[in-house]
C-alpha cells in the first residue's frame, strides 16, 4: 500500500494502526469498499478523527475530498470522539406516540446532552435511532448492548445512573 | 449425538430483549445443564415470534405449547413440571383477557387466529442457523425446481400468473420486473435485496431475516436465475447485527451444500450472494441511491430512466426486491402462481407483513391475508385500544404515507382502495394512534424525519421541506397564521411535481393526509391556540381548572417531580417552577381538568 506516515493521535495506537493498514490492504483492491473500510476502521478507533480520514483515503487511493464527503454523508459515521456509554434512544414512530420526547428533554435537563452530543466527560453520547425492532415496548433504548423497554423519563434516569 | 427431543423456540426478537430473553435464557440453560436434560431439551433463539406484547415468549416444539411472560423466577417450575415430568405449565400460557381462558396452544390465540403464515411460515418453527432444518420444510425445492425443470420464461410466467407485488412500498409486479431485467441482454446482471428496512416505525424484514435467512436467499437464486445474473448482494441495515451475522451464516452453509457458488445442485448455472452493509442513510432505500451506495459513493438518487433493469448496479441490468418479496417466492414456484394468487383482491395478491404498534393492545409483528379490513386488524388481531382511550387514526406507509381515520377503517387492505384514501400500503408499518395523539404534531414528527433525511440534491426538497418544517414547527408552537394552511397545501404539491426521487415525492403526503382528515385540529391550533389532545407544549398552560377538577389526587400521586400539591377534598395545583412539562399529568386527569 501507499506508505504515508502514521499521523500522531491520542486515541489511536501504534496496535490499532497495524490493524487498520490490514483493513486498508484487503479492502483497497475491492471497488466501493470505501464505506466498509471507514466502517470497520471506525469499529476499531471509536470514531473517525479527520487525521484517520485522511489517511485511509491515502491508503484506498481516494481523494481525501470525496472520503469526507462519504464520511458526512452517512449516519453511521462519527468525527467525534464517543462517550463511554452509548444511549442509543429509539425516535421511530410508535416510541414517539408513546412520548420519546418528554424523556429525550429529560436527558438533556440530567446530562446536558441532546441529539449526536457527548457529555464532558465522556460518560455518555446519545444517538437518536429509528425503530429498535421492539415497537411493542415502546419507548424504547438502547444503552451500550442492553435493551430497555416501557420507559418513562425516570425510569431512564434511574438506569442510566447505573452506567459510570 | 441425539437429535434434541424437544426444541425450545425462545424470541430474541428485539421486543423480547427488552423484557429479558437473555437473563432468562442464562437460567433456562443453567437449569437444564443441572437436571441433565440439555441432550434433549434444546433452546434455539428465534427472530421475533410477533406476539411482542406479551414478551418474551417461547414456542415448545413439536408439542406447540406457547409459554409467554416468561422471566427468570419460573425457570426452576418450568424446567421440573414441563421437561422433567412432562407436564405443561397452565400459569405460563396465554390468559384471553375477556373469558379468562387459558390457551396453550399458539395457533388457538386470537391474535394468531386470521393471520396467514406464508412470508413468515417458518417464524419460531426452526433453528435458523441449521440449513437442515429449512431443508426438512421444503426449502430449497422451488430452487431446484426453477434450475432443472424450468425455463427462465416459465418462471416469470409463474411469478406474473401469482400476482405477487414489491412488499418494499412501491408495490410494483415482481414478474413484470424480473421480465424487464431478463429480456436486457448483458454478460454481467445483479440480484440485489434490498434490506434497508427504512421506514422508523417497521421491523418485517430484519423478523424475517432472524427467523428464516435462507428463504430471503432462496427467493434471490430463483431471481437469479430467470434473469440469468450470477452474483447478488444483500443491502442491510447495519443496525441489525444479528440479521447480518444469520444472513453470514446462512450464506455460508448455502455455498457448503452447493446451492451458491459455481454449479448449483449439479446444473452449469452459476450465482453467489454477499452481503453489504448500509451506514445509515434513509435515502438509501431508493434503489439508484443503493446501488450508488454498494458502489462505494454517497447514496444519491440519480434520475430514472434508465430504470435499473436496463442500467443498475454498475451500469449492468439489474433486479432490486425486498426481503418480504424474495420471500414468497420459493412458495410460489413450488406450489404454484395460482395458489399464490387464491387469497387477496383483484388486484392485491396474497399476504402482507405488518408491524403493528402504537396505541393497540397486542403489539406486534402481524402476516394477514390481502382484502382483510383494517378494523380487523386493529380490533380482532391487535385487541383493539388499551385504556379504555378513543381511537383516532392509524398511520400506514410511515414517512411516505399517510393516516385513515375511524370512518375508513373497513376498507380493505389493497394497494389501490388505500391509496385512494390518501395513505399507502407502504412497506408494514402500521402504527395505532388514540386520542391523545396530536395529528398536527405528527405530520410535524414526519416532516422532521424526512427534512433530516433528504439528501439534498434537488432544491424543491430540500428547501420545500425544510419550509413545511419551519411552518409546522410555527403551528405547533402557537405562532400559526391563517395563510401557513395554504401554504402547507401549496409547497407540497410543488415537491410532489417537481422532487427528483421517492423520497421527496411522498414527503408530503403526512401532511396532506392530516390535513385532509384533521382540519380541525390545524384550525385549533391556528385560531384558538389550542392543542385538543394536549400535546403540543407551548399551548398548554399548565394549571388546573377549579371547576373541572374532582380533587381525586391522581395527576398527584403519578407527577415525577412532585410539582403537583394536592390534599383530600381540595383542587389539586402545579408549581411551574418544578413541573418539567412531561404530560404525565395529562394523561393521568379522567376529567380533562389540566388546561
Ligand atoms: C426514500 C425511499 C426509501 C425506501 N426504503 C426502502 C426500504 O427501506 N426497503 C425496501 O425494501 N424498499 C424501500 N424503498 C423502495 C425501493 O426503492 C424499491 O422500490 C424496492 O426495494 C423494490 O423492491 P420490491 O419491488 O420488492 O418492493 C424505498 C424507496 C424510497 C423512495
Ligand atoms: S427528492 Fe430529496 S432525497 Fe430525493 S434526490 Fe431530491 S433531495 Fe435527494
Ligand atoms: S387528576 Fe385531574 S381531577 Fe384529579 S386532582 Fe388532578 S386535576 Fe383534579
Ligand atoms: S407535566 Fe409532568 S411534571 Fe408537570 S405537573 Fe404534570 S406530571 Fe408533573
Ligand atoms: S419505533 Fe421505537 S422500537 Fe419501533
Ligand atoms: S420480539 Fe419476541 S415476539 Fe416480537
Amino acid at each position: 500500500m501507499a506508505h504515508v506516515e502514521r499521523p500522531q493521535h491520542p486515541d489511536i495506537s501504534n496496535d490499532m494502526f497495524d490493524k487498520i493498514d490490514e483493513i486498508i490492504a484487503v479492502n483497497r483492491p475491492r471497488p466501493g469498499s470505501i464505506i466498509t473500510a471507514l466502517r470497520e476502521c471506525q469499529d476499531m478507533a471509536g470514531y473517525l478523527p479527520v487525521e484517520l480520514i485522511d489517511y485511509i483515503s491515502h491508503g484506498m487511493n481516494i481523494a481525501p475530498s470525496e472520503v469526507f464527503g462519504i464520511a458526512s454523508f452517512y449516519a453511521l459515521f462519527s468525527m467525534e470522539p464517543k462517550g463511554r456509554h452509548t444511549i442509543k434512544m429509539c425516535l421511530g414512530t410508535a416510541c414517539y406516540v408513546k412520548g420519546v420526547k418528554q424523556i429525550m428533554s429529560r436527558i438533556h435537563l440530567e446530562y446536558g446532552i441532546g441529539d449526536s452530543e457527548t457529555t464532558e466527560d465522556r460518560r455518555f453520547s446519545l444517538e437518536a435511532v429509528r425503530c429498535l425492532g421492539a415497537c411493542g415496548l415502546a419507548p424504547v433504548m438502547i444503552v451500550d448492548k442492553d435493551t430497555y423497554g416501557a420507559l418513562s423519563s425516570d425510569r431512564a434516569v434511574e438506569i442510566l445512573e447505573k452506567y459510570e | 449425538m441425539n437429535e434434541p427431543r424437544t426444541q425450545l423456540m425462545l424470541c430474541g426478537g428485539s421486543g423480547c430483549h427488552s423484557t429479558g430473553t437473555r437473563a432468562f435464557r442464562e437460567a433456562l440453560q443453567k437449569e437444564l445443564e443441572s437436571q441433565g436434560l440439555v441432550e434433549e431439551v434444546k433452546i434455539i433463539e428465534t427472530g421475533c415470534n410477533g406476539f411482542c406484547a406479551v414478551g418474551p415468549v417461547m414456542l415448545v416444539q413439536p408439542e406447540g405449547i406457547f409459554y409467554q411472560n416468561l422471566r427468570t423466577k419460573h425457570v426452576t417450575h418450568l424446567v421440573e413440571e414441563h421437561f422433567l415430568k412432562g407436564r405443561p405449565v397452565p400459569k405460563l400460557f396465554y390468559v384471553e383477557p375477556a373469558s379468562k381462558e387459558t390457551i396453550p396452544n399458539m395457533e388457538e390465540i386470537p391474535f394468531f387466529q386470521h393471520q396467514v403464515f406464508w412470508a413468515m411460515r417458518n417464524k419460531s418453527a426452526l433453528d435458523p442457523e441449521v440449513i437442515d432444518e429449512y431443508i426438512a420444510r421444503d426449502g430449497y425445492f422451488g430452487a431446484a425446481k426453477a434450475i432443472n425443470e424450468m425455463s427462465a420464461d416459465q418462471i416469470i410466467e409463474e411469478m406474473k400468473i401469482s400476482g405477487l407485488r414489491g412488499r418494499g412500498g412501491a408495490g410494483f409486479p415482481t414478474g413484470l420486473k424480473w421480465e424487464f431485467a431478463s429480456k436486457n441482454s448483458s454478460d454481467i446482471k445483479y440480484v440485489l435485496c434490498n434490506a434497508d428496512e427504512g421506514d422508523p416505525g417497521a421491523f418485517m424484514d430484519r423478523s424475517i431475516l432472524e427467523a428464516d435467512p435462507h428463504a430471503v436467499l432462496e427467493g434471490m437464486i430463483i431471481a437469479a436465475r430467470a434473469i440469468n445474473s450470477h452474483q447478488g448482494y444483500i443491502y442491510a441495515r447495519t443496525e441489525y447485527p444479528l440479521a447480518i451475522r444469520r444472513l453470514g451464516i446462512a450464506i455460508q452453509q448455502a455455498r457448503e451444500y452447493g446451492l451458491l457458488g459455481k454449479d448449483i445442485l449439479g446444473s452449469d448455472f452459476d450465482f453467489d450472494i454477499d452481503i453489504y452493509q448500509g451506514a445509515g442513510a434513509f435515502v438509501c432505500g431508493e434503489e439508484t441511491a443503493l446501488m450508488r451506495s454498494i458502489e462505494g459513493k454517497r447514496g444519491m438518487p440519480r434520475p430514472r430512466p434508465p430504470f435499473p433493469a436496463l442500467r443498475g448496479l454498475w451500469e449492468k441490468p439489474t433486479v432490486l426486491n425486498n426481503v418480504e418479496t424474495f420471500s414468497n417466492v420459493s412458495q410460489i414456484i413450488l406450489n404454484g402462481g395460482q395458489w399464490y394468487a387464491s387469497i387477496g383482491t383483484e388486484t392485491s395478491k396474497g399476504t402482507k407483513v405488518f408491524a403493528l404498534s402504537g396505541d393497540v393492545a397486542n403489539i406486534g409483528l402481524v402476516e394477514v391475508p390481502m382484502g382483510i379490513s383494517l378494523r380487523t386488524i386493529i380490533y380482532d388481531i391487535g385487541g383493539g385500544i388499551p385504556n379504555k382511550k378513543k381511537f383516532k387514526a392509524v398511520q400506514l406507509g410511515g414517512p411516505s404515507g399517510g393516516c385513515v381515520p375511524e370512518e375508513y377503517l373497513d376498507t380493505p387492505v389493497d394497494y389501490e382502495e388505500i391509496v385512494k384514501l390518501g395513505a399507502i400500503m407502504g412497506s408494514g408499518g402500521m402504527i395505532i394512534m388514540d386520542e391523545n395523539t396530536c395529528m398536527v404534531d405528527m405530520a410535524r414528527f414526519f416532516m422532521d424525519f424526512i427534512q433530516d433525511e433528504s439528501c439534498g440534491k434537488c432544491t424543491p426538497c430540500r428547501e420545500g421541506t425544510r419550509r413545511l418544517l419551519q411552518i409546522l414547527e410555527n403551528i405547533c408552537n402557537g405562532k400559526g397564521k391563517a395563510e401557513d394552511l395554504v401554504a402547507l397545501d401549496q409547497i407540497s404539491d410543488v415537491i410532489k411535481a417537481s422532487a427528483l426521487c421517492g423520497l421527496g415525492q411522498t414527503a408530503p403526503n403526512p401532511v396532506l393526509s392530516t390535513l385532509r382528515y384533521f382540519m380541525d385540529e390545524y384550525h385549533a391550533h391556528v385560531y384558538e391556540k389550542k392543542c385538543p389532545a394536549k400535546r403540543c407544549v407551548a399551548l398548554l398552560k399548565f394549571e388546573i381548572d377549579p371547576n373541572l377538577c374532582t380533587k381525586c389526587g391522581i395527576c398527584f400521586r403519578n407527577c415525577p417531580s412532585n410539582a403537583i400539591s394536592w390534599k383530600k377534598k381540595e383542587v389539586a395545583k402545579i408549581d411551574k417552577e418544578k413541573c418539567t412539562q412531561c404530560l404525565t399529568c395529562y394523561e393521568k386527569c379522567k376529567f380533562k381538568a389540566i388546561l
